[in-house]
């Protein structure tokens, strides 16, 4: 029974709550039980927070007994990024300088959650403060893709989309700055979504780069990332940069997308993320998709957005720079890490100094020593000035090439799932892993990675979709079309292919 | 360490051969509920640490929201500088590590203040009006506040720890910058005083601070360079902080005149540094010359929307502005008909609302200045007392001097009269009443008195009689004895004739 | 097209000490030759940002964002102090500072 319950969509789970069939308790301890069937292989959670989640389950479970009436997701467990502030809850950001760190407050969109009565499973292994794109630069050991136990999840979200792949929670959140939702969604087969920038509240997500940071929904269904993206979207005006505009109804659209054909629907292939040096079976994928969509009448379209191939630049100028200047308040102060020098005078500033060396790790330090670099005097008009411009110069492409599209396209990453170490040592060819899912961050408009099926070594690939910034539904229709028409031509979830995991035994876990 | 003496020029012979150009920062603490960028109450004295949300604590996570109370009283403020209001301006990010500044950066404006193009003229005390021009006002955070513990004065240096409280972190301040202010020569430090002083009443007048610089709600930073003539290009600047009061600012100019005018004297250059203040031994020192200070790498805050205020808004602004406090003095003296010096006691004794006040309740300005900068100057001075720290108010010094208008009550009745509302005794009229002080106006007693007076001095009736009217002056001293002063001598020297005949 | 200054090993401990992060010297030595390749390869933006483009610090165009002057609970003290890795007297307790006023 618990198996089949772990099996489950959350919009299944949703209803099964509400038909009585089950419990949020059972459900919850189900997923709870899988977490310790599996995830010593897959390492996707740093916090398990057991009593908390049936905590929630029961009085769930006892409202919906006397008859209240209930908020769709209410009981159906979600797993949180662990860059996500929870009160009560550790939250490490995957960093050392963060250790045993138990904030006061909870982000918007955890109060959001915990108001809908969700059981929260824990918190999910990430890159450490979201910089990486494999989750190896958790200080906290890597976790595992379900599909291939020697290769990355993706990063920075890989603890997330791991955690849903493996079937250790329905949902989860995500942030995306780059495309930390996108890119694990695609290596590991599950549903990634980044909404519009302003969409969902920023308040209680460390910052990493303000201007980019956007958190979202990771399921493996288009309809449930809809369930949660209406649950925790919505203005905040604890966050300045949120909007107040109500979007169109993110479910309804995807109901339509699954169950109506897309006549009328222009799709843009974006000519610089076409694929050119992309792996093979990922350009293939790519183009079955797009046959897909043409025979359920959309019209497939080619747009060329010249100034993408200048965005990685852009972004790995803007966002190290935010981050510098985010990421300055972690000095051993006022909470974290502190440690003193181990010679010389123990001064505020020699501590600060100290405790940041030993609690950031290699790749934060490359970005913040580069983001200070690129504001400092003498340099800001060339880098960070100049990245700024070329921000303006995509949303100029975004906006010329929605003229010619209603949604754009794109595989979501040039490559399936690596192995651990392949791209440690090459900083650089680790960020090539963003080169498509980055313009959307730049520009503020939403993304999706949907999975496209497997490559030719067995490993998933993603198709991303994107929209004008507040049309996320354009998005949520065309996804739910391509998935629906995938599920039809798989005859079956793509996940059900999954290797089945090693399963830890009384003894093992002893 | 040995204190080395530090040559000092003679103020007077220093700005007769350099002339002194001077920038004044003034920082004001804004009187707002709450903080400038989350909910925090802000009042004075509180628990430590018990103001912060986890915006103000520089928590992870947190974001900051825009006041937007703090918006409007820094465009005030712009207005009444007469500067221009941006049609759009953002907030900036100045980082810098410091444990006081709970993000390691403050948020505050860069290259685009909401206020800036400004000028205020700024009255000495001898009546010359000098115009400073405004190059900026901005919005901006405070930091937290460090106590240093250890150490033999308390003061950074020598200090094993130091104690962080943050309820002040994330109180909205304007930084008000001016332009050089040239052409002041040796009355630069008087300038720098009243200009700071002119923002101190300008503040208030506004009502946007409570503004009292002992408290730290007004905080001044002084600049001063000398060049060698009005024509030579300006020379290199010193910033003198730790300025705590007016006085402090006219004297850190003129120290810092004199003790730069020493360097250049003997061939040196001065240092473009940091100085502070010494309020107690009256002199500058420098702080330690950092050399990463300066590179704040500043870029527009990515957490905060652009501020565009409306033009209706700011004009709104500008039609609600009270009268500011030059305009209001210049009304009023022309009201009262006071001459310029007398006006100017007026305001440096601090006297103006206390005597409008007075005014108001029916005193004329005469009378009223009569008052407040005779009998009750002298009694605050002996009391050690600013005029409204007093235990009188206008309204009972109007009843007062109603009192003698009507003729109830002499001046010198008055007086006794005042002593006993200083003395807590009540109202005026009460205390006429209860000290029995009132002017006696019944003839018939007067009379009983003067035939008693004069069948004790029977003499001066054949005088008086004889043509001498000097002895009259000993029966009214003798009639005001017997009644203590509470004749109208005049009335009873009338009477005194009539009554000898 | 301007030329990019490399980013030297000095450079890398100037940028590293004004960020307040203390690097072991192989740190130092492997930053340098990273950031150098990653610098340079960023380094053509400027090649697309002529003075005619504005720059975008934000993705959506809102302005004017306020907060009424409005006072809310802020946290308990407590909490505050919960995570300071020192406190006394209710404050937090730091090293001390050599730093400026």
């Amino acid at each position: 029974m618990s198996d089949d319950l772990t099996r489950l969509s959350a919009a299944e789970i949703a209803e099964g709550l509400h038909a009585s069939d089950f419990s949020s308790v059972e459900v919850t301890q189900a997923h709870l039980d899988r977490i310790a069937a599996v995830d010593d292989s897959v390492h996707a959670y740093l916090h398990v927070s057991t009593d908390d989640a049936l905590a929630t389950a029961r009085d769930v479970d006892a409202r919906r007994a006397a008859g209240e009436e209930l908020p769709l997701l209410a009981g159906v467990p979600i797993a949180v990024k662990d860059v996500v502030v929870t009160r009560g809850m550790p939250t490490t950001a995957g960093s050392k300088i963060l250790e045993g760190w138990v904030p006061p407050y909870d982000a918007t969109l955890v109060e959001r959650i915990r108001e809908a009565g969700l059981p929260i499973l824990g918190k999910t292994n990430m890159d450490e403060f979201a910089m990486g794109s494999s989750t190896e630069h958790s200080a906290y050991g890597n976790t595992r893709n379900p599909w291939d136990l020697d290769r990355i999840p993706g990063g920075s979200g890989g603890g997330s989309a791991a955690a849903v792949a493996a079937f250790e929670a329905p949902l989860a959140i995500g942030t995306d700055t780059g495309g930390s939702i996108r890119q694990p969604g695609a290596v590991t087969g599950t549903v990634g979504v980044k909404p519009t920038y302003g969409g969902v509240s920023r308040y209680g997500l460390i910052a990493m780069a303000s201007s980019l940071d956007q958190a979202g929904p990771v399921t493996r269904t288009v309809l449930d990332s809809a369930l949660l993206h209406e649950l925790i979207g919505g203005h905040d005006p604890r966050d300045s940069t949120s909007f107040r505009d109500k979007l169109p109804s993110l479910v309804d659209a995807a109901v339509q997308g699954a169950t109506q054909d897309l006549a009328g629907v222009r799709v843009g292939v974006v000519t610089e993320l076409s694929g050119e040096g992309y792996q093979e079976g990922v350009r293939a994928r790519f183009a079955e998709s797009l046959d897909l969509l043409r025979a359920r009448g959309a019209e497939i379209v080619e747009v060329s957005c010249p100034h993408f191939d200048y965005a990685l630049g852009a972004y790995y100028l803007i966002m190290p720079s935010e981050a510098s200047s985010n990421l300055a308040k972690f000095d051993g102060m006022r909470f974290g890490l502190r440690v003193e020098p181990e010679d010389g005078p123990v001064t505020a500033e020699r501590v600060m100094a100290a405790t940041r060396g030993a609690g950031f790790g290699d790749e934060v330090k490359r970005r913040i020593i580069l983001g200070t670099y690129a504001l400092s005097a003498g340099y800001y008009d060339a880098y960070y000035g100049s990245a700024q411009k070329v921000r303006t110069l995509i949303q100029r492409d975004f906006a010329a090439a929605f003229e010619q599209a209603d949604v754009l396209v794109s595989p979501t990453a040039p490559t399936t799932a690596f192995r651990f170490g392949e791209k440690l040592d090459d900083p650089l060819a680790m960020y090539l892993n963003d080169v498509a899912t980055i313009p959307a961050n730049l520009a503020g408009v939403p993304g999706m990675s949907v999975p496209a099926g497997l490559s030719d070594d067995g490993l998933p690939v993603g198709f991303q979709v994107l929209a004008p910034a507040k049309a996320d539904d354009r998005m949520y229709r065309v996804g739910a079309a391509l998935e629906a028409a995938l599920l039809d031509s798989w005859g079956g979830p793509l996940l059900d292919r999954a290797p089945v995991l090693p399963v830890a035994t009384a003894e093992q876990e002893g | 360490m040995t204190a080395t003496t530090v040559d000092l020029v003679d103020y007077a012979d220093a700005t007769r051969r350099y002339d002194p150009v001077i920038g004044i920062e003034v920082h004001v603490e804004l009187g707002t509920l709450t903080k400038m960028f989350c909910p925090a109450e802000v009042s004075f004295g509180a628990e430590p640490n018990s103001q912060v949300t986890p915006v103000s604590l520089g928590l992870p996570g947190a974001l900051p929201v825009v006041n937007g109370k703090a918006v409007e009283y820094a465009i005030r403020i712009g207005l009444a500088l007469n500067c221009q209001i941006a049609e759009t301006c953002r907030f900036a990010r100045k980082n810098y590590f410091y444990p006081d500044v709970p993000k390691n950066f403050q948020t505050s404006q860069y290259d685009e203040p909401i206020a800036y193009d400004g000028w205020i003229d700024v009255e000495l005390e001898d009546g010359t009006v000098f115009r400073v021009e405004i190059e900026r006002a901005h919005m901006e955070e405070d930091a937290g506040k460090n106590t240093h513990v250890g150490g033999a004065t308390g003061r950074i240096h020598g200090a094993e720890y130091s104690l962080v409280d943050y309820n002040r972190a994330g109180i909205p301040l304007v930084e008000i910058v001016t332009r050089p202010i040239t052409g002041a020569g040796d009355r630069a430090p008087e300038v720098a005083r009243a200009y700071v002083q002119t923002l101190r009443d300008i503040f208030r007048a506004l009502d946007v601070s409570e503004a009292r610089m002992e408290r730290g709600n007004v905080r001044a930073d002084v600049n001063l360079s000398l060049r060698a003539s009005a024509d030579a290009p300006l020379g290199t600047r010193t910033e003198t902080k730790n300025v705590n009061s007016f006085r402090s600012v006219e004297r850190a100019v003129r120290y810092e005149v004199s003790r730069q005018a020493a360097v250049l004297d003997a061939g040196g250059t001065v240092i473009q540094e940091t100085r502070h203040w010494h309020e107690d031994t009256g002199i500058t020192t420098a702080g330690r010359v950092k050399s990463d200070a300066e590179d704040y790498r500043y870029f527009p805050e990515p957490d905060l929307v652009p501020v565009a205020p409306p033009r209706e808004w700011v004009e709104e602004i500008r039609a609600a502005l009270p009268e500011l406090p030059v305009a209001r003095r210049r009304r009023l003296q022309g009201e009262w008909g006071y001459a310029d010096a007398e006006m100017r006691d007026v305001v440096n004794a601090g006297a103006i609302d206390l005597i409008e006040a007075t005014v108001a309740a029916g005193t004329s300005p005469a009378g009223a200045r009569k008052w407040w900068m005779g009998e009750l100057a002298r009694r605050a001075k002996q009391d050690d007392l600013e005029l409204g720290g007093l235990a009188v108010t206008p309204a009972q010094v109007a009843e007062l001097q109603g009192l003698v208008d009507a003729g109830r009550i002499n001046d010198k009745l008055a007086r006794q009269v005042l002593e006993g509302v200083l003395a807590g005794e009540g109202d005026p009229e009460q205390v006429v009443v209860a000290r029995g002080l009132e002017v006696v106006s019944d003839d018939g007693a007067l009379l009983a008195a003067i035939d008693e007076a004069l069948a004790a001095q029977p003499d001066i009736v054949e005088k008086v009689r004889g043509g001498n009217l000097g002895p009259v002056g000993a029966i009214i001293g003798a009639v005001m004895k017997a009644t203590r002063g509470q004749a109208d001598a005049a009335r009873v020297r009338e009477l005194v004739l009539e009554r000898i005949g | 097209m301007a030329t990019m200054s490399t980013i030297s090993r000095d450079e890398v401990a100037r940028v590293a000490a004004l960020a307040r992060i203390d690097l072991r010297p192989e740190e130092l030595d492997r930053l340098a030759g990273e950031l150098d390749v990653i610098v340079d390869s960023i380094a053509k933006v400027s090649e697309v940002a002529t003075p005619d483009v504005p720059a975008t610090s934000h993705p959506l165009p809102l302005t004017n964002v306020f907060r009424d002057d409005v006072p809310e609970p802020p946290l308990p003290v407590a909490d505050v102090l919960a995570a300071a890795p020192s406190a006394e007297d209710g404050r937090f307790a730091v090293p001390q500072i050599l730093g400026e006023e």
